[in-house]
């Protein structure tokens, strides 16, 4: 075992694939000789050579089209895309090619990229640099898209997205790369090396694509989120002194409906949080999914926590961001509730 | 010039009840334009951009340097791909017209273009087509009786019914999947290349799109990404002069050829006459050498004309004469070859008729065929719950479901 952040995981996961599996290539831009703008890819140039890890053109649709192809050539390609607020100009090529090749031509021709993009706010970036796209993602067929909250499951998931044979949007929370952040701003910074999870192996495992994971058990409420606000939702419930069961979905889709079920059945109360703006965020997909499953045993309405319907606005960020008083009112509603 | 700024909207030289003019296209006779050495540094071929590579000329000899000396059997062979793609589509027209098939789209006028770059190629090398390279199919094995399959999506179709007509693929011919959005399979087409000179293998990919989807911002990144990496790929523009109802000035055709598309990122361009099948043949092998020698891309413009309608869905006469493609200075490209063939003395308008009454017989056996796997009216159906599969590589829970549903709703 070995302490890691979670740069220093994502990098450890890809270091590991491009070393069992010599498909594996990286695209992306400054992920070649500079190693990443989050230093992510650093040194892998150096170690596989400039064939493997490729800085590309400024040229999102140019990255995940060329990776489609490459991975149609029999290649496994890892494409970065430096800023999830980036992705738009490649949607197309993600929601068009690389998600229906395999349906659309009749499991004839399939692409195994992997997308990997930073995503989230709270490292003042404003609008163009903090945003939470996920949930556009959630809603297209044939991907799987990911978020992990920790350096455990973001080398394991890593490891998982690049050996699915189907594509997968990875996204990483930019905010907790260097440590876990509990949602104030005014505290220091923590990093990974207190936390559990910043125990990784340095070697090959694998953390499964289609199974949320309960970080905390408790008995008075669900709270089901993914992301930065896992650490959040922590500091709220210990704040407020509820005994809230937490799951970080980790999978937002294909959704792992019944370990969200479960635990709201068994404390009758949910809040569903991200930080991505409320609504239609996915937010919205897991309250769907939860009343359908569990209606009857809940005392009280299903509470969103989430970013207002505001672009991320830049002097505002903590505003914005759905800090632990956010959590906390929004326990008082569910637990007050009959 | 004006001295106020004004908004220039562009016009064809012609809309119905005019005269056809085809007097803004820049031709050059046949034999004119040298063959470089295909180790020529673009700065040295922009020319090869502007002008028009032929090799047949109006007495319909091959002439120049660029005449490829196919064997007439080969060319026999060409002209008997040439004339299955045109069959093929009148009985698929007609298909449509009958209410058998809900769309359909022909290549008349432009089949040079599929069957001459197809016989430039080698098997290895894969084909990212557009809608209208169904030439190109045919040439790498894809029997005429999978296409009417496909085009009614029955019980025999490759897509499994998930695809609207003419949206083929073939992994064994590699030829790629026809998406739909037009000119997403030009970065395709150079990813792959990239891997292949990754893998340090000599297949070279080639691409399609139209003159209009060169507008496409996938155009446009393909070229920077071939050029940048110097990709083994020939990125080809068929330039059939329409986009639907929107004439070649509307992906901007108006002051500079496609060809010369990739000039300021030093990808070499040859316009060639894209209805002289010797020519196509020629520009494509020459660009496939280049490629496979490690001399990256070549974009290459053929110039034809869409001698049928976009689709089964529009009619050419309310956006353009009717007489159009009579008065093509390039012609057709199945009589020009034809016309050649006779000219060598290895072909007759008796063997042509013949060999037209032979492939028509061939495509109604193949009809036939294809109609007893179902039609979307009658006959053996699709199972529907069929649906969720190849969404995923294993289909997940909530997609079983949705199958469970589904079937419960159909008992």
């Amino acid at each position: 075992m070995a302490q890691m952040n979670m740069i220093q995981a994502v990098r450890s996961a890809l270091d590991v694939m491009m070393n069992k599996d010599k498909t594996v290539v990286i695209l992306g831009q400054d992920v070649g000789y500079f190693g990443g703008v989050f230093r992510c890819t650093d040194g892998l140039q150096r170690k596989y050579g400039e064939h493997r890890v490729i800085d590309a053109p400024i040229a999102e649709g140019g990255i995940i089209g060329a990776s489609i192809g490459m991975g149609v050539n029999g290649l496994r390609p890892v494409a970065e895309i430096q800023f999830a607020d980036y992705i738009y100009p490649g949607l197309d090529q993600v929601v068009s090619e690389l998600a229906r090749l395999r349906y659309r031509s009749g499991g004839e021709f399939f692409s195994p990229v992997t997308i990997r993009t930073p995503c989230g706010g709270g490292i003042r970036g404003g609008q163009t640099h903090s945003q939470s796209p996920e949930a556009l993602f959630t809603h297209i067929s044939g991907i799987r898209t990911v978020m992990p909250s920790n350096p455990y499951d973001a080398k394991g998931l890593l490891i998982s997205a690049i050996e699915s044979d189907d594509p997968v949007v990875f996204f990483e929370p930019k905010r907790i790369y260097n440590g876990p952040f509990d949602g104030d701003p005014n505290k220091p910074a923590v990093s990974w090396s207190a936390h559990p999870k910043g125990e990784v192996p340095e070697g090959h495992y694998t953390v499964p694509l289609d199974k949320a994971d309960v970080v905390r058990s408790g008995s008075a409420l669900t709270i089901v989120t993914y992301g930065t606000l896992v650490h959040v939702a922590q500091a709220a419930a210990d704040l407020t002194g509820v005994d809230a069961e937490i799951i970080d979905v980790r999978t937002l889709a294909p959704l792992d409906i019944d370990t969200i079920s479960e635990s709201v059945r068994k404390t009758g109360r949910c809040i569903v949080a991200h930080e991505a703006t409320r609504t239609s965020g996915f937010g919205a997909e897991l309250a769907a999914s939860i009343q359908e499953t569990c209606f009857y045993y809940l005392e009280a309405p299903i509470e969103r926590v989430a970013g207002w319907d505001t672009p991320y606005p830049h002097a505002f960020e903590w505003q914005y961001f759905p800090g632990q008083k956010r959590f906390a009112a929004a326990i008082a509603n569910v637990m007050e509730a009959a | 010039m004006s001295t106020s700024s004004r908004l220039h909207v562009p016009h064809p030289s012609a809309r119905p009840g005019e005269e056809p003019d085809f007097s803004y296209l820049h031709l050059a006779p046949a034999g004119a334009i040298d063959r470089p050495s295909i180790d020529a540094a673009p700065r040295d071929i922009e020319h090869l951009s502007t002008e028009l590579v032929r090799v047949l000329d109006d007495k319909h000899r091959a002439v120049g340097p660029w005449h490829p000396n196919l064997d007439p059997a080969e060319l026999q062979v060409a002209l008997r791909w040439i004339t299955m793609n045109r069959i093929m589509d009148e009985r698929l027209w007609q298909a449509q017209r009958q209410g058998k098939i809900s769309f359909y789209m022909q290549a008349t006028g432009e089949e040079a273009v599929s069957i001459g770059q197809g016989m430039a190629l080698r098997p290895g090398d894969m084909c990212f087509p557009s809608y209208r390279n169904q030439g190109l199919f045919l040439y790498r094995g894809v029997k005429p009786f999978e296409i009417m399959c496909q085009c009614l999506s029955n019980t025999g179709d490759m897509c499994k019914g998930r695809q609207m007509p003419i949206m083929y693929h073939s992994a064994k011919g590699n030829v790629f999947s026809i998406s739909g959005n037009l000119g997403t399979q030009y970065p395709h087409a150079v990813g792959w290349a990239m891997a292949s000179a990754i893998k340090g293998e000599d297949h070279v990919a080639a691409a399609w799109v139209g003159d209009g989807s060169t507008a496409e911002a996938d155009f446009h990144h393909a070229l920077t990404f071939a050029a940048v990496y110097q990709a083994p790929v020939i990125l080809n523009v068929v330039n059939n002069q329409w986009a639907i109802s929107t004439f070649q000035g509307f992906a901007g055709g108006e002051r500079k050829p496609f060809a010369a598309r990739g000039l300021g990122l030093g990808i070499p361009g040859i316009r060639v006459d894209g209805n002289d099948l010797l020519a196509v043949y020629a520009v494509t092998l020459w660009a496939a050498e280049r490629a496979r020698r490690g001399g990256g891309p070549t974009l290459i413009e053929h110039v034809t004309y869409r001698g049928g309608a976009h689709s089964t869905s529009d009619d050419p006469s309310k956006y353009r004469p009717k007489d159009e493609w009579a008065a093509f200075p390039l012609g057709d490209p199945l009589e020009r070859l034809k016309q050649h063939l006779i000219t060598l003395g290895h072909w007759s308008d008796e063997r042509q008729d013949a060999l037209e009454k032979e492939l028509r017989a061939e495509m109604l056996v193949a009809w036939k065929e294809a109609q007893a796997l179902g039609t979307m009216i009658d006959g053996p159906q699709l199972d529907p719950s069929t649906m969720f599969d190849d969404v995923y590589a294993v289909t997940p829970p909530h997609l079983e479901k949705q199958r469970a549903q589904l079937l419960a709703l159909e008992d």
